[in-house]
């Protein structure tokens, strides 16, 4: 296949690079434009993710070698299933927070648009690079815009989260940089691919450095995924931030996952000699505390805010805990839990939005926000946007907000009907199987967990949402406008296509998950020249 | 050499994780810088450390890739030098609007106790 199909691979990460290059280029004074050239480029990653992920579904591995390199000397893009679902989740997240935020939050600050779109951009690339330092680079990316998405709308709370997110992955970052350098200077290569071909030849005097350099990457990696004791800073940073910045940071802890699942099962695969295994351990225990802390933190919250904040902790644990097993059939179980709990979980800090509107709590901060940045027409008034809003009276806007609570939590906490029971139901299935491989002990500890953390959740979004929908009514009529609900109802629909169409998904799931645990396919597509052993 | 510049990243390394753990905001960002620059001699260093050898080429001699030090090691330390100005800057200007918003210089926002 040649011309313009080709390309797609790099398209991703070049729309939004230009939609947000154009954008400083207008100038913040004519929202107008830009805002439709954010629209555009949501819509285009959308479409293009929606063909990606069709391409990809094909047991050959699509490589873009940037300049026609050969992937030894040059710098290659890599789509495979992975690849394509995080590149198709990110699209489906940043569409939903964009739409969102044009309702009111993109006024809020300068400059909202144009991060918006290198978030995005930073994002594809961590998702669709094939070598370490070009990792590294979109990683630097992504932060970048994060902590300026982060500390959108300004307010002390958030100025004072964004401090503590901003150190914190800095010095992650360092750590990735001592990681890369140590694999650099000992494998001599930064291609993922190349580097677990060469991992499996490596002397034995060297193997032991490799491999330290290689847990240091990873604790830079499991700083994004927030795992215990790692993530301390996530909470408080979600919770501070704006709704549209939280549900774009919700998918930022999905990209240390992303990191471990490639690099990881990669490297240290079935396929890798000695090395094979290396960690899995210490993922799997990492997951378990992590899951456990934030079992109780989820508990122990009172705002909704951060009670999202908890629950990202507790999506983080169990993907963790899953992968570490180092099972095909759990790591697909863990990949359909990942999709679903990224939408839910973005779709829930949309929604604390209305809720915490509705309960006049946070006001506060936005009040600063438009007296610092004065957005015109709704200065004195809290609902912005009156003319264009739909405003819904009471018992409907409520009716739905708590509907639409009611499946996010259902969603977040795992239970039936929807895809997060399914989920979890996927990923302890084959553990506790007969001959499922895992220790039992250890299989019935995963399984206890994942149901214990279901309970905990479901114990605390119960009493929040009695709080907030029962207890305590509005103080003022909530007014939720169209705009701002369809991003809440897009991923809500889209949670339960993934409940009706489980089958294909699953079918999807187990698919990458072979993949990635049998990586010979995307070996062969990165190195053709290389003479593969397996 | 060698011990020269470990004892070099040593140092840096050291007094950045000091400062880091404090508790001032412009203390904790002087220690990410010195982190910094001890983590872009460390990557500078897998390069090859060598002592007295020739810029490009010994006069009268051909050369061969064997003399080179690695060049990749070096185009990393540039993007990473780049990148971490970048961050510091950053953080230098969410140090001020901290500073301002809170009253504080302390890292939480408050003082302890308070």
């Amino acid at each position: 296949m040649t011309g313009w199909a080709e390309h797609m691979v790099i398209a991703p990460i070049v729309v939004p690079m230009l939609a947000g290059a154009v954008m400083i280029l207008v100038g913040n004074r004519r929202r107008r434009l830009t805002a439709g050239l954010g629209l555009a480029s949501a819509l285009a990653l959308l479409a293009l993710s929606a063909a990606l992920l069709m391409v990809a579904d094909a047991p050959e591995v699509r490589v873009y070698r940037l300049g026609n390199w050969p992937a030894s000397f040059g710098i290659v893009l890599v789509l495979d299933r992975l690849s394509a679902v995080m590149v198709a989740l990110t699209a489906i997240l940043g569409f939903a927070a964009f739409v969102f935020s044009l309702a009111r939050w993109h006024r809020a600050g300068v400059q909202f648009h144009p991060l918006f779109q290198f978030q995005l951009m930073g994002l594809n690339g961590a998702f669709l690079t094939g070598d370490l330092f070009n990792l590294f680079v979109f990683f630097e990316v992504m932060l970048a815009a994060s902590y300026g998405m982060a500390l959108h709308g300004s307010g002390t709370a958030r100025v004072r989260a964004g401090l503590h997110y901003i150190v914190i992955n800095l010095v992650a970052s360092l750590l990735f940089l001592v990681g890369v350098s140590v694999v650099y200077g000992i494998a001599g290569t930064l291609n993922m691919a190349d580097l677990a071909i060469r991992l499996r030849g490596i002397a034995a005097a060297d193997r032991a450095l490799l491999e330290a350099g290689l847990a240091v990457l990873g604790i830079a990696f499991l700083v994004k995924a927030a795992m215990w004791p790692l993530g301390f800073w996530l909470p408080g940073t979600y919770a501070a931030a704006s709704a549209p910045a939280a549900a774009i940071l919700s998918i930022l802890s999905k990209v240390g996952i992303y990191a471990v699942l490639r690099v990881w099962l990669l490297l240290f695969g079935d396929g890798a000699g000695e090395s094979a295994g290396f960690g899995g351990t210490w993922l799997t225990l990492g997951g378990l505390l992590t899951l456990g802390f934030g079992s109780v933190a989820v508990l122990a919250n009172q705002s909704l805010a951060r009670l999202a904040g908890a629950s990202v902790l507790v999506s983080s644990g169990t993907l963790l805990t899953a992968i570490g097993l180092g099972k095909a059939a759990v790591t697909a179980g863990a990949l359909l839990y990942l999709v679903g709990s990224a939408l839910a979980i973005g779709a829930f800090f949309l929604l604390i939005e209305f809720v915490e509107r509705g309960r006049d709590i946070g006001a506060d901060v936005l009040a600063v926000t438009r007296e610092a940045f004065g957005t015109g027409e709704d200065q004195e008034d809290g609902e912005p946007g009156e003319r264009d809003a739909i405003g819904v009276p009471i018992p409907a806007a409520v009716a739905t907000l708590g509907v639409s609570f009611l499946a996010c939590a259902l969603l977040v906490a795992g239970l039936p009907p929807f895809s997060g029971f399914l989920a979890k139901f996927a990923i302890s299935s084959p553990l506790i199987a007969p001959g499922g491989g895992a220790p039992p002990a250890m299989a019935w500890v995963v399984t206890a967990a994942l149901i214990l953390s279901g309970l905990t959740t479901v114990v605390a979004m119960v009493r929040a949402g009695i709080d907030a929908f029962w207890v305590s009514p509005a103080v003022d009529p909530v007014r939720v406008s169209v705009v701002e609900f369809l991003p809440v109802a897009l991923l809500l629909v889209l949670c339960a296509i993934l409940t009706v169409a489980a089958g294909p998904a699953f079918d999807y799931a187990a698919a990458t998950a072979q993949a990635l645990h049998d990586p010979a396919g995307y070996l062969q597509a990165v190195l053709p020249a290389v003479d593969n052993p397996r | 050499m060698q011990l020269v510049v470990s004892l070099a990243i040593g140092l840096l390394a050291g007094s950045g994780v000091w400062l880091l753990l404090r508790a001032r905001t412009f203390q904790v960002t002087i220690g990410l810088a010195l982190l910094s620059y001890a983590v872009n001699l460390f990557i500078f260093s897998t390069g090859g450390l060598r002592t007295g050898a020739e810029a490009i080429l010994q006069s009268g001699e051909v050369g061969t890739l064997a003399r080179y030090s690695d060049p990749v090691p070096q185009a990393l330390v540039l993007t990473a030098i780049v990148i971490g100005f970048a961050t510091t800057a950053l953080l230098l200007v969410v140090l001020l609007a901290a500073r301002g918003l809170t009253g504080s210089d302390h890292v939480d926002g408050r003082e302890r106790g308070r």
